[in-house]
């Protein structure tokens, strides 16, 4: 298997875990068991049962007829937006909740970007009747206000993350240090493939559901399990890495994951990892990294608040290495004239962050035949404020 | 050179001694230099020199503050060798740089280690670089330049990891005095006592000073009972910020600790 993790935690030149000894123990404890207690059977029908009765999985696989006839090919839209809660990243969530149960730790902390990470854990939070405290960088509340107050709503603490610029970044530094400060009785819900092993193979088991049903669908829908062309957005990339995690190993599938190019690549106010950044060494893991070359890591930015982090999962590390997945980008403008045009070709409004493994449907080229499967990783209820206040560049 | 110093330093089984860590380039940019004379002068016995990173996970507010503050004010990785350099000139007491692994890494970690040794560095402190990569793939390079490495060990390191912790750290082992980030506290509570008394009938082969949390003579008295000595952060860099004269405060500081 040339793309799972290694016995040291590493994908080819990345991943490993780079914490300081006060998290030791912690990380230690989750590599040591994670992969007994995400095999054992009880664990197993426990998680499947609240993917299917709570989340609403599996979800559909749909064929977008209208957006299929326009780029002359046969596109199939996985809805991770219409699991609870409006993401992806609840498929995650879950497990990790399940997971701290039986590791007997009953308090829960997380970081969020945009909120939707926030609000999953909130959820399952709720649910399993846990403490939750979330950490969000300050101009995050500010700017995604009415998921700070879901995630109020839902029970949890949400605590503003003043260092550094005060975004995911920081967030992620705060729920560390908590971390650090409350070994005994916490556990850390990261929200992505991101963090020090075993954190980014976790998640990825977690997220695979997404093309394990992919496969099941297809085969019911195309006769075969196995598209041409999987295509998804990359911010630390937990929907891509479970977009693509059982076509990794074959070859024949096309895969691409979509950075944000922000205003450009060029333009100093982009989160295109893989064309901007170095191997370094960000929140416990070796990876590509956006910093300067005094190794001081460096601000993304992106219109879509949940693509906006300087790393990638070391997965994608790997990935882009090797060049099993083809790393593209798309602009903010790109991202947002993919979002209004599925809105209106469909009847369907993506996540800002899903728009961008839209906007490179007109830049690839397909065969009438083949297959394109977009992961459709949220829903842009969120993002109403955004899409409002959205001008198209040629109107202006 | 190099480690000599920590080796000579530690090799008497010495006791009560002061460590004083502080962020370079903070609160000025050229500060650095002049704050190290001073604890020199002032009677400290090694000095810590804090490498800013805009990331800084196991620091509590003081210590990221002045880490951004160092960095707002121009500090580099090769700023700070030659903050050192002249350092060295005038200060005989052991240099440890202490940092998180990414600047080191990108300024190259043979070429940081050439430099850091050049400059009259003494010994290294990387918290988040793990022991199996260190032993594979940094070990060698760290030797060559005959530089001490040192690690740390926390409340919740397991007995037999302190043993290898042991058998790898060069010069001393630093002993986190709680699970926790950097940063002045409350007075020591019995089960961190417990902990210093455990490391210290474990017979370890290197001495032990502790970290994190000392502040003042009381909490430097406890901790140089268990430990060779014990080394204090947030403290001096709160007074650092907060004083009208920084020679003079750093003298009194020392001396409150420390008296002579």
């Amino acid at each position: 298997m040339k793309f799972s993790v290694d016995n040291r935690g590493y994908y080819g030149d990345f991943g490993g875990a780079y914490v300081p000894e006060m998290l030791h123990p912690n990380v230690e404890e989750l590599r040591t068991r994670y992969l007994e207690i995400l095999n054992d059977e009880g664990f197993r029908e426990e998680f499947y049962g609240l993917l299917h009765d709570y989340v609403g999985r599996p979800t559909p696989l749909f064929f977008a007829s209208r957006l299929s006839d326009h780029y002359k090919t046969r596109i199939y839209l996985k809805r991770e937006d219409l699991c609870h809660t409006g993401a992806h990243k609840i498929n995650n969530t879950i497990g990790q909740i399940l997971l701290a149960r039986r590791l007997g730790k009953m308090k829960i902390i997380a970081e969020t970007g945009a909120g939707q990470h926030g609000v999953a854990t909130a959820t399952v939070c709720a649910l399993m009747g846990m403490e939750c405290t979330v950490y969000m960088g300050q101009l995050d509340m500010e700017r995604q206000r009415p998921n700070v107050e879901r995630m109020r709503i839902l029970g949890a603490t949400v605590v503003p993350a003043l260092s550094g610029n005060m975004t995911l970044k920081d967030a992620t530094n705060e729920a560390l240090r908590h971390w650090i400060n409350r070994p005994t009785d916490t556990h850390y819900i990261i929200g992505s493939v991101v963090g020090p092993h075993p954190y980014p193979d976790m998640v990825a088991r977690f997220q695979s559901v997404i093309s394990e049903e992919i496969q099941k669908q297809l085969m019911q829908k195309e006769g075969n399990p196995y598209p041409d062309t999987v295509i998804a957005c990359v911010g630390g990339g937990s929907n891509a890495a479970g977009a693509f995690y059982h076509f990794l190993e074959d070859e024949h599938v096309q895969l691409i994951g979509v950075e944000a190019a922000g205003k450009g690549v060029d333009s100093g106010h982009s989160a295109a990892t893989t064309v901007l950044g170095k191997p370094g060494v960000i929140h416990g893991s070796k990876t590509l990294l956006m910093q300067t070359a005094d190794g001081q890591v460096v601000e993304p930015y992106s219109i879509s608040a949940g693509l906006d982090y300087p790393g990638i999962g070391p997965l994608h590390a790997h990935l882009f290495q090797t060049g099993r997945v083809s790393f593209q980008h798309a602009t903010d403008d790109e991202a947002m004239e993919a979002g209004l045009e599925l809105s209106r070709m469909e009847g369907i409004i993506p996540a800002i962050e899903s728009a961008h493994a839209l906007a490179t449907l007109k830049k690839n080229q397909f065969d009438p035949d083949d297959v394109v499967v977009v992961s459709l990783s949220g829903r842009g209820d969120k993002d109403l404020e955004t899409y409002i206040g959205w001008k198209p560049k040629n109107d202006e | 050179m190099g480690a000599e110093r920590l080796t000579e330093l530690f090799g008497q089984n010495p006791s009560g001694l002061l460590s004083v860590f502080y962020t370079a380039g903070f609160p000025q940019l050229d500060d650095t230099v002049q704050i190290g004379r001073q604890l020199g002068a002032a009677g400290a016995d090694l000095i810590e020199i804090g490498i800013p990173f805009s990331d800084p996970i196991a620091d509590g507010p003081v210590i990221q503050d002045s880490n951004k503050v160092a960095l707002s004010n121009g500090m580099t990785v090769p700023k700070l060798l030659d903050q050192v350099r002249e350092l060295r000139n005038t200060v005989s007491i052991p240099v440890i740089l202490m940092g998180y692994l990414n600047p080191v890494l990108q300024y190259g970690f043979d070429r940081f280690c050439k430099d850091a040794s050049d400059a009259g560095v003494d010994g290294l402190i990387l918290p988040d670089l793990p022991l199996d990569e260190y032993e594979s793939q940094y070990r060698e390079t760290v030797d060559r330049y005959k530089l001490a490495l040192i690690f740390l060990v926390s409340p919740t390191t397991a007995e037999e990891r302190i043993r290898r912790i042991d058998g790898l750290t060069t010069g001393f082992i630093y002993a986190v005095a709680a699970n926790s980030t950097t940063g002045a506290r409350q007075a020591f509570s019995e089960e961190q006592v417990q902990y210093f008394q455990r490391l210290k009938n474990m017979k370890l082969k290197h001495p032990f000073l502790i970290g994190f949390g000392i502040s003042d003579h009381p909490s430097f008295t406890t901790a140089c009972q268990y430990g060779a000595g014990a080394i204090v952060g947030s403290a001096f860099i709160g007074m650092l910020k907060n004083s009208g004269d920084k020679l003079q405060g750093i003298e009194e500081f020392v001396k409150s600790l420390k008296p002579a």
